[in-house]
């Protein structure tokens, strides 16, 4: 078994990237012929397209070459973050269908082509997902022949003790007075750690015959690191399996809104939404048919002078009903979702939602409900509409539209603002609209929205709009005689709740940990290489002499060869510093540290102590 | 209110002292580029014999040559670093500073001192001076801080005229503890992924020189031989990088966690999570830069750069600019 040999060191042609000098092999010229960086693996030479008559099948080899190279992977990479910025830039229909709508409007021309070529939904738009599909295609070709070779890898044995140390990055050597057999076998265990089964090096013991002046020697060869490249595939795997995640989330989930205000409540099911969106394998079934109430809903906000009236903490209280009829309380708060049956409930807003009560001129009761204000600012300056049918025959339809102000603030020239989010001095301002507000022919409309400009506005003599205020329990006159209305006397409030079920939520955060895992792992596990050899030299004594190796620049090199010499039993002698190169001597002997990435003189001292 | 003011004061007081060492820095440079310009041909005979006698028969072919270039070496000798120390010191003065002015700002708005613009500048500020006065410990990057203060003294005097806002709590979106992580580790990120720009930029510089571009020839550019060779400032900023792309990574992981709580859904496309995004794609695109035949030293570096651009648009840019869930700057 002497001097065994590793000629599975075929993988570093295959792994070592193009580019980068690997020391690992370059350090040995006898294995060159296995590791050359210019071994005829298809992928390492994407840039010689020597594509001329292929045929066919030959072409689609060579497309499937490139795509898989690193050069194509970093272009695609390239232009997977170009892509992305138009959607950063320009309204988004999916979270801001309004901004697009505004933006069309404005540019009608550019406006079209951006929209044909999908730029107010970049991150669904056909161009956008071709990157990142061929991305991930080159990705999962590329990685799968790597976990091949590294499978193979990770049964191959460390490579051969080189014939001379001299002119390796980091050394050192000592003599004892064990036999050469003993010493080696110490650097071995040394090395392979003391946790039987997760050595930190792979270590092979060897024998080598008498080769020059030296005589027959025990030696020892080593590697770590292979985790590296576990990592690094584990990575990419895992950025593979989040894809996929992903995708199937987008498939099987759902998502609906709804508004409840306190002492009403909804049940999961499609139809109880105001606006209920789903992937398009989702079953209605899937739907757990529980319900839920508003109890009530608390809010607080911020009265000191530098912070004033910033929202500080909304709480909902709910009771929940599972379909077998068991009852408990919960609350919702912002950043702590609810969780039903796998779904989640959110906070998503909230407001006042005043019972408006509006009797005709003939004393029916026209209209009566709670009405949903939409907060516009942080005040609380909040909005609504109020359509009220034609109930008495002959009258016209009414429509109110106007602002709710829980603290309210009336200018002198009329207009009103809120001045704190909670009621205090709560008003309510309306302005009135007769005509055909489009409720009998039964087209959906938008409650929160009135379309006026069919409508006939009240107006005093002057021409002013006429608006109608109110205080909690109040009843006043609407202008020109068309009825009254009513403010109730307690203001409910609302919250808009968005329930969501996706579940791939696990599959994902499992797929991205492992990435992360795998990432680290990769970047930051050293890849070495350990050499010792033992002999008798020629004052008797044992001369044990160790080298190391590392892929890249390794701060931590020089170390390890002293620790893996430290395990040497019986008088040792270490002499490392003397064989150091001599600019490492030099640059030693500076007063000032000098950037010396191989070796650490100071922290290798302390090591040894 | 008293803790706040003290606070403000605090940060324009590392802000001097940034200011101090950044001269300090400076002289200490132009003095090193003052140093015969023979020197500078010496040594790069003298390392060209090092290697000469030492490498290896088939030497790596890294584009810059062997990965241990020892860097300034020798010329440095007959120049004294004395300021160069002197600085440091100040730096550490400006560290600590920075830190106590975070730490009462904290205490003053009564959460952690990272919820807006002008609190994320302050601790990433402090985060990459101190990465520096850390690195220095280990080695030597004194090279280093002439850039790196000087960026601090950019990042505080903006921090104080811009981006000042009274210390107060946070709103409900952002009272989590995930707020401690996700944007401790955002900044962490940050900071070191502005020292790693400085030492990429240099080597740009440094590479830019050593190929006889016209322009940083020039003897105003000699400091540049006194920095480490190119390889040397790549292994420095790779290293850099990559602590700092794992932090990020772990920064849109977190984001993603808070936000499927705070906001219903872990990723919407948002314009802080599309540039967060591209940061990540631009780094990971330089790690596979590095290690592609033709890209790798210079290119790669310019991958940084890049990068470093569109960490810097997706906090300042993002925040101003675009109007996202993220819009938490209090501006
Ligand atoms: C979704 C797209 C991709 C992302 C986000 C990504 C990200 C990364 C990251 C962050 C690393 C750093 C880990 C390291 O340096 O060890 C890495 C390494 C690597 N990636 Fe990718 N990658 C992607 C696609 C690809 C593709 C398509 C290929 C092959 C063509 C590829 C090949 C590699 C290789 C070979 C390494 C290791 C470099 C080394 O040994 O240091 N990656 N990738």
């Amino acid at each position: 078994m002497a001097g065994r040999t590793s000629s599975r060191d075929s993988r570093e042609g295959t792994y070592v990237p193009e580019g980068i000098a690997d020391e690992f092999t370059q350090g040995e010229p006898g294995e060159q012929a296995n590791g050359a960086p210019s071994s005829s693996e298809g992928k390492q030479k994407p840039d010689r397209p020597n594509a001329p008559a292929l045929g066919l099948v030959g072409t689609l080899r060579w497309m499937w070459r490139q795509l898989t190279s690193m050069r194509v992977a970093l272009m695609l990479l390239m232009l997977l973050a170009v892509a992305a910025v138009p959607g950063s830039v320009l309204p988004q229909r999916n979270q801001d269908a309004a901004g697009v709508i505004e933006y069309l409007a404005d540019h009608p021309t550019a406006g079209e082509w951006l929209d044909k070529a999908g730029f107010f939904d970049v991150y669904s738009s056909v161009w956008f997902s071709a990157i990142y599909i061929l991305l991930f295609v080159s990705l999962v070709g590329c990685i799968l022949p790597r976990s091949m070779a590294h499978y193979r890898a990770l049964r191959g044995r460390p490579p051969r003790v080189p014939s001379r140390f001299n002119r390796f990055p980091a050394k050192a050597s000592a003599t004892t007075d064990a036999s050469p057999e003993e010493a080696a076998d110490a650097v071995a265990a040394g090395l392979r750690g003391k946790i039987s089964w997760l050595p930190m090096f792979r270590v092979d013991r060897g024998e080598e015959a008498a080769r020059g002046a030296r005589p027959a020697s025990a030696t020892v060869s080593a590697e770590r690191g292979y985790l590296r490249e576990t990592g690094n595939l584990v990575f990419h795997l895992a950025l593979v399996g989040l894809l996929v995640s992903v995708a199937t989330g987008q498939l099987l989930h759902y998502r609906g809104q709804a508004i409840v205000t306190e002492g009403r409540g909804f049940a999961n099911a499609v139809v109880d939404y105001d606006t209920f969106e789903k992937g398009s394998w989702f079953r209605p079934e899937s739907l757990v048919p529980f319900s839920m109430t508003l109890d009530n809903f608390e809010s607080e906000f911020a009265s000191d002078t530098v912070a004033f009236a910033q929202a500080r903490d909304f709480t909902a209280h709910v009771t929940v009903t599972e379909p077998s009829g068991a009852q408990r309380p919960e609350t919702i708060k912002v950043n702590h979702p609810l969780v039903v049956d796998g779904a989640k409930i959110y906070l998503q807003g909230n407001g006042f939602a005043p019972e408006i009560t509006v009797h005709d001129a003939d004393g029916e009761v026209a209209f009566s409900g709670r009405v949903t204000f939409i907060p516009e600012d942080t005040m609380y300056t909040s909005r609504g509409v109020v359509k009220v049918p034609d109930v008495s025959p002959g009258l016209d339809q009414i429509g109110l539209v106007g602002y709710f102000l829980p603290t309210a603030e009336v200018n002198a020239d009329g207009s009103a603002r809120s001045a704190f989010p909670q009621p205090v001095d709560p008003l309510l301002v309306l302005e009135v609209y007769t005509g055909d507000l489009g409720l009998d022919d039964g087209s959906p409309q938008n409650v929160y929205e009135l379309d006026t400009a069919s409508l006939t506005p009240a107006v005093d003599e002057s021409g002013e709009r006429i608006k109608v205020l109110a205080r909690p329990g109040e009843t006043v006159e609407l202008p020109d005689g068309l009825g009254t209305l009513t403010l109730g006397e307690d203001l409910p409030r609302y919250v808009a709740l968005d329930l969501r079920h996706d579940p791939s939520l696990a599959f994902v955060l499992v797929f991205a940990l492992l990435a992360l895992a795998g990432l680290t792992v990769s970047l930051f596990t050293p890849r070495r290489r350990v050499w010792a050899r033992a002999y008798v030299g020629q004052d008797g004594a044992t001369v044990v002499e160790v080298a190391g190796l590392a892929r890249g620049d390794d701060a931590g090199l020089q170390a390890e060869v002293d620790r893996a010499l430290a395990a040497v039993p019986g008088g040792v002698v270490a002499s490392g510093g003397e064989t150091r190169p001599a600019a490492v001597v030099e640059a030693a002997a500076e007063d000032e540290p000098v950037q010396t990435s191989v070796v650490e003189p100071v922290e290798t001292r302390s090591e040894k102590d | 209110m008293e803790l706040a003011n003290l606070s403000v004061l605090l940060v324009w007081g590392a802000a001097t002292a940034l200011a101090v060492a950044l001269i300090a820095f400076a002289v200490d440079l132009s003095r090193l580029s003052g140093a015969k310009v023979d020197a500078r041909d010496a040594a790069r005979s003298r390392e060209r014999v090092a290697v000469g006698a030492d490498a290896p028969v088939d030497a790596p072919v890294s584009p810059y040559g062997p990965d241990d270039d020892a860097g300034p070496g020798p010329v440095a000798g007959p120049v004294s670093r004395k300021l160069a120390g002197i600085g440091m010191s100040v730096t550490w003065l400006a560290a600590a500073l920075l830190l106590v002015a975070i730490v009462l700002r904290g205490i003053a708005a009564g959460r952690t001192p990272w919820a807006n613009m002008y609190e994320f500048t302050l601790v990433g500020t402090f985060v990459a001076v101190a990465v520096f006065v850390g690195v220095n410990t280990r080695r030597d990057v004194r090279f280093l801080g002439a850039f790196v203060t000087g960026l601090g003294v950019l990042f505080l005097v903006l921090a104080q005229e811009k981006f000042f806002i009274e210390a107060m709590g946070v709103q409900p979106a952002l009272q989590k503890y995930w707020l401690v992580i996700h944007v401790g580790v955002a900044i962490c990120a940050t900071g070191i992924f502005t020292v790693a720009f400085v030492t990429s930029a240099l080597q740009l510089l440094r590479d830019g020189r050593d190929n006889g571009s016209p322009l940083l020839g020039s003897r105003h550019w000699g400091w540049l031989d006194h920095t480490p060779a190119p390889a040397a400032l790549e292994s420095l900023s790779f290293r850099l990088n990559s602590v700092a792309f794992v932090l990020w990574t772990f920064t849109l992981i977190g984001g993603a966690i808070w936000a499927e709580d705070a906001w219903g859904r872990y990723w919407g496309w948002d314009p802080k999570e599309v540039w967060s995004f591209i940061v990540w794609v631009v780094y990971a695109a330089y790690l596979h830069a590095r290690t592609t035949r033709g890209w790798s030293g210079t290119r790669a570096a310019w991958f940084v750069v890049a990068g470093y651009a569109c960490v810097l648009f997706n906090f300042t840019g993002v925040n101003l600019i675009f109007n996202g869930k993220h819009s938490y700057s209090g501006l």
